[in-house]
């Protein structure tokens, strides 16, 4: 009788337990240090909060894309959360796979009160898409190159320079950033450089600067190549993104120092996919509201350096988690950083960038 | 007598005549041998056949043009490009419809997308346009509403369009939500009086009742009033249509109300973005506005479809025949490089004793066991400028520190990389065909007075073949198709085709032309290995 009540009892115990449900959501980001940044910021805090959620990560980020397009083909949605960059994000908007966002009602306000949608302000690019850090493209340079006598590159057009400043240069193989680069430094206002880009000539004029480098240039795709030519020598100034720079300079301690100059900025955050049933969608929300507020946003940037999307994250941002240092002077958008900022014409690139890379892949090849 | 058993035929044991009878058991033999390779079979259609011709089929399709503008693609079918001026308000009617429905359904920026792969800028024009016409829509809305609140329920439309027994079996299937939605049943005669809004009220019914939703009781869409103003403007009086009294008298009393409204849906457009005004957006949609398309197989060999005809694309556009050739040229340099090295080391593994022999293919075979990436890698370590290679030859003098050798971010990379990559596939099967070879040929060859290289050229080598064959082919299939070693360590001369197709399926989703792309290459290999069985003969082909 009573090893029969036991038995009753846990019986009990395990159907409570199953029917608190519990929930597994799969997130998905870009592995590596921004994806641990993120699990430390928002996912342990959240859930240790609530236990009944676990969270799965799929690093497939880089190709979010195309696989929520499959997925949508299969009709068989199995993330539930994407970290994705803005054009990637206009992209999944306008094929109807990313959900549209009611900024004001599903993220909190900022502490004193002031409403997301206006906390985010500018950076509310598209009607999917919660924007969680400022990033930027930048050059990094090696500060021990004998032949630059002691000079140090002081402006993005010092890379165009090869007589002044000689050596490798890696750059990143497509159109972005480097049109915007080499019509900036063949004297077009920054103000001017998409509508110059929308011509054919202006399209040409951007070529030809290029071409004056364009035996000296190391092309990535990954993000992390730049940081490895850098350290390895191969190259003696690249572009990548301020993140990667920061760990090799901060973390690996090599001899390179950062050119902020003409610093290209760009959005990283969430979207939500398409469909998703009812259940799952309560559960992301419900993380979403803690994730994206101006404490978190703030948390984020102890661990890498990019910043916060939310203006009122800024004043909180404090040490790095492990090495002690103040993160502010290492943001891209802290205002000795910030002095000439490019800010990318998105919509535009949404238009431009298949035609623009078909030419840039052609241009490349001759 | 004897004549008669010969003419009849020959009978079984049951009666049947015997051809019939051995013919089904020959069948059901070949049922029987069928049946076990049938999951083999299966396999292979669902998870290859089937794929491959889903994705031959996309280089073709173009379904998604007629589908979300079906009125606009009908009205510009009288447009002439030729006149070098925007169509005329017919089209700009029918666009206005269009473009509302696909904003409710989310298809506008789809087909924006889709548009923007040929005419850049189109997205942008489709995805700010999307919310222009809602505005369209709600000014018509506000009219009809303003005339007759009724105008605002759904409940009317609904009784406009559907039959009496489909709102009597909606409206059962509304009061318990239980089983299938009743399937939409159109009112005689209502698509030919309205047919504009008919079209529309389908496709919201669809949606609708897709989501779960009664759609006498759901919100009309806006877009209902636009096409309805037009449908009355086109035919004022509907009563054609057997429609229920207080309908039709609400139909009457708005045509006349609406009759001398006048509104210009070109200039609301070209207000909208004055994209709409450039002849060359139009001639995109009515080039792309077939069910299915060659663009993209043009587009795959620098072709394009333009005004008049097919065009060679301008010079800085060119790139796919360039990238075609170079890996075919690559991966047969591959392949040679891979035959000139793997050969002395395939017959070595096949000669020598065992113990030895076994030690060796090992050491072929150690670095097929090795991430392809890691591989990858240690080359660009061995390769780089300031590498191992690189460095050894500095510190020997053999070249001077500011005169390094420039070895890899270029096609000696991706030769150097994949010869090593994809050595073990040219060595394998010239190992086990040599394997066969009886030693004693070449020792009989010897003592017959031949040669050292009489007797390996006129009697080994031959019998070797076979092998060459297989390895060669095995190679160079792999090659053309490889992408990630020529993106890692092919700079810009060194990438092959297939980077552009991961580039178009992953990056721009430009899966029609990544499709044409595909199937270009698939129609190459082919070709030449029908051209390698012509010449050589694939049953001159062994793998052991």
């Amino acid at each position: 009788m009573k090893l029969c009540s036991a038995f009753l009892a846990t019986t009990a115990l395990t159907l409570a337990a199953g029917s608190a449900s519990a929930i597994d959501l799969t997130f998905v980001s870009w592995g590596g240090a921004y994806q641990n940044s993120q699990l430390k910021a928002y996912v342990e805090p959240y859930v240790a909060a609530h236990p009944d959620v676990s969270v799965v990560w799929d690093e497939s980020s880089s190709e979010a894309v195309a696989k929520l397009r499959a997925m949508n083909e299969a009709g068989n949605l199995t993330w539930d959360l994407v970290d994705v960059t803005i054009a990637d994000a206009m992209r999944l908007c306008d094929e109807g796979l990313a959900m549209e966002v009611d900024f004001d009602t599903m993220l909190a306000p900022a502490p004193d009160g002031t409403s997301a949608s206006d906390d985010f302000g500018d950076l509310l690019l598209s009607e999917c898409f919660i924007p969680q850090i400022v990033y930027s493209i930048t050059f990094g340079y090696r500060n021990d190159v004998a032949e630059w006598n002691g000079a140090t590159p002081t402006s993005v057009c010092d890379v165009f320079d090869t007589t002044k400043f000689p050596g490798k240069r890696s750059l990143y193989k497509g159109p972005l950033y480097n049109m915007e680069w080499a019509l900036l430094c063949d004297g077009v206002a920054k103000e001017e450089i998409y509508n110059v880009l929308g011509t054919d000539e202006g399209v040409d004029r951007a070529f030809k600067k290029l071409d004056s480098i364009k035996d000296q240039v190391v092309w990535w795709t990954a993000g992390a190549e730049t940081p490895q030519l850098l350290a390895d020598g191969e190259v003696v100034i690249g572009s990548t993104y301020n993140g990667r720079l920061f760990s090799v300079i901060a973390e690996q301690k090599q001899p390179v120092s950062m050119l902020w100059d003409a610093q290209i900025y760009d959005l990283d955050g969430w979207i939500i996919p398409t469909g998703l049933p009812e259940d799952r969608l309560q559960a992301v929300k419900d993380f979403l509201f803690f994730a994206t507020d101006t404490q978190r946003l703030a948390d984020q940037a102890k661990f890498i350096s990019y910043g916060p999307a939310r203006k009122s994250s800024a004043p909180l941002v404090g040490k790095h988690q492990e090495l002690g240092i103040d993160m502010a002077p290492h943001m891209p958008t802290d205002p000795a950083n910030a002095t000439n900022v490019v800010m990318m014409d998105f919509p535009w690139w949404a238009d431009h960038r298949d035609d623009l890379d078909a030419k840039f892949q052609a241009w490349l090849a001759q | 007598m004897s004549d008669t058993t010969q003419a009849s035929p020959m009978k079984a044991a049951d009666g049947t005549p015997l051809k019939k009878s051995l013919t089904r058991a020959l069948r059901r033999q070949k049922l029987r041998a069928l049946a076990l390779i049938a999951p083999l079979l299966i396999f292979v259609l669902f998870t290859f056949i089937l794929p491959i011709a889903d994705m031959l089929f996309r280089s073709v399709e173009n379904q998604i043009v007629g589908d979300t503008l079906p009125n606009t693609v009908q009205a510009l079918k009288a447009w002439d490009q030729a006149s070098d001026e925007a169509p005329g308000e017919q089209v700009f009617r029918a666009l206005s419809v269009d473009l509302q429905v696909a904003a409710e359904l989310k298809q506008h920026t789809r087909l924006g997308t889709r548009l923007n792969y040929e005419n850049p800028g189109v997205s942008s024009l489709f995805r700010s346009s999307g919310r222009g016409a809602d505005k369209i829509g709600k000014d018509f809305q506000d009219r009809l509403v303003e005339l007759d609140p009724a105008w605002k329920e759904g409940e009317t439309w609904a009784t406009i369009f559907g039959t009496d027994e489909w709102l009597a079996a909606e409206a059962a299937w509304d009061a318990d939500r239980a089983g299938k939605q009743p399937a939409f049943r159109m009112r005689d005669g209502i698509d030919e009086a309205l047919p504009l809004t008919a079209h529309a009220y389908q496709v919201f019914v669809k949606d609708v009742q897709g989501a779960g939703k009664n759609p006498a009781t759901t919100k009309p869409w806006r877009v209902f009033y636009d096409a309805l103003s037009q449908d009355l403007g086109a035919n004022p009086d509907p009563a054609s249509a057997a429609l229920p009294s207080a309908q039709a008298t609400l139909i009457a009393a708005t045509s006349t109300a609406i009759a001398g409204d006048s509104f210009s849906y070109k200039d609301a457009f070209l207000d909208m973005d004055t994209g709409w005004g450039a002849v060359s957006t139009w001639e995109t949609i009515k080039a792309y506005s077939a069910p299915y398309t060659a663009g993209y197989f043009l587009n795959a060999v620098d072709l394009e479809k333009g005004a008049d005809g097919i065009a060679v694309r301008p010079p800085e556009e060119r790139i796919y025949i360039k990238l075609f050739a170079r890996t075919m040229w690559m991966s047969l340099l591959i392949t040679v490089s891979c035959l000139v090295l793997g050969y002395p080391v395939a017959w070595l593994l096949a000669n020598l004793r065992a113990s030895t022999s076994n030690l060796l293919m090992i050491l072929v075979l150690l670095p097929f066991w090795t991430s392809l990436l890691v591989r990858t890698s240690a080359w660009k370590v061995l390769l780089q400028q300031q590498g191992v290679i690189n460095d050894i030859l500095v510190w020997l003098r053999i070249v001077d520190d500011g005169n390094r050798l420039v070895m890899i971010n270029n096609q000696m990379g991706t030769i150097i990389a994949m010869t090593h990559i994809l050595l073990p596939f040219m060595i394998l099967p010239l190992y086990s065909v040599m394997k066969t070879v009886p030693p004693t040929y070449l020792r009989a060859a010897r003592s017959l007075g031949a040669t050292p290289w009489t007797a390996f050229w006129r009697v080994y080598f031959p019998q070797s073949v076979p092998g060459i064959g297989a390895g060669s082919i095995l190679v160079f299939i792999l090659a053309i198709g490889y992408y990630i070693t020529p993106e890692l360590v092919g700079g810009t001369q060194g990438v092959f085709i297939s980077n552009r197709i991961a580039f178009h399926i992953s990056s721009s989703l430009n899966w029609g032309l990544a499709a044409a792309l595909g199937a270009i290459l698939l129609g190459v290999v082919l070709l030449l290995y029908y051209t390698y069985d012509k010449i050589v003969g694939i049953d001159n082909v062994k793998l052991g």
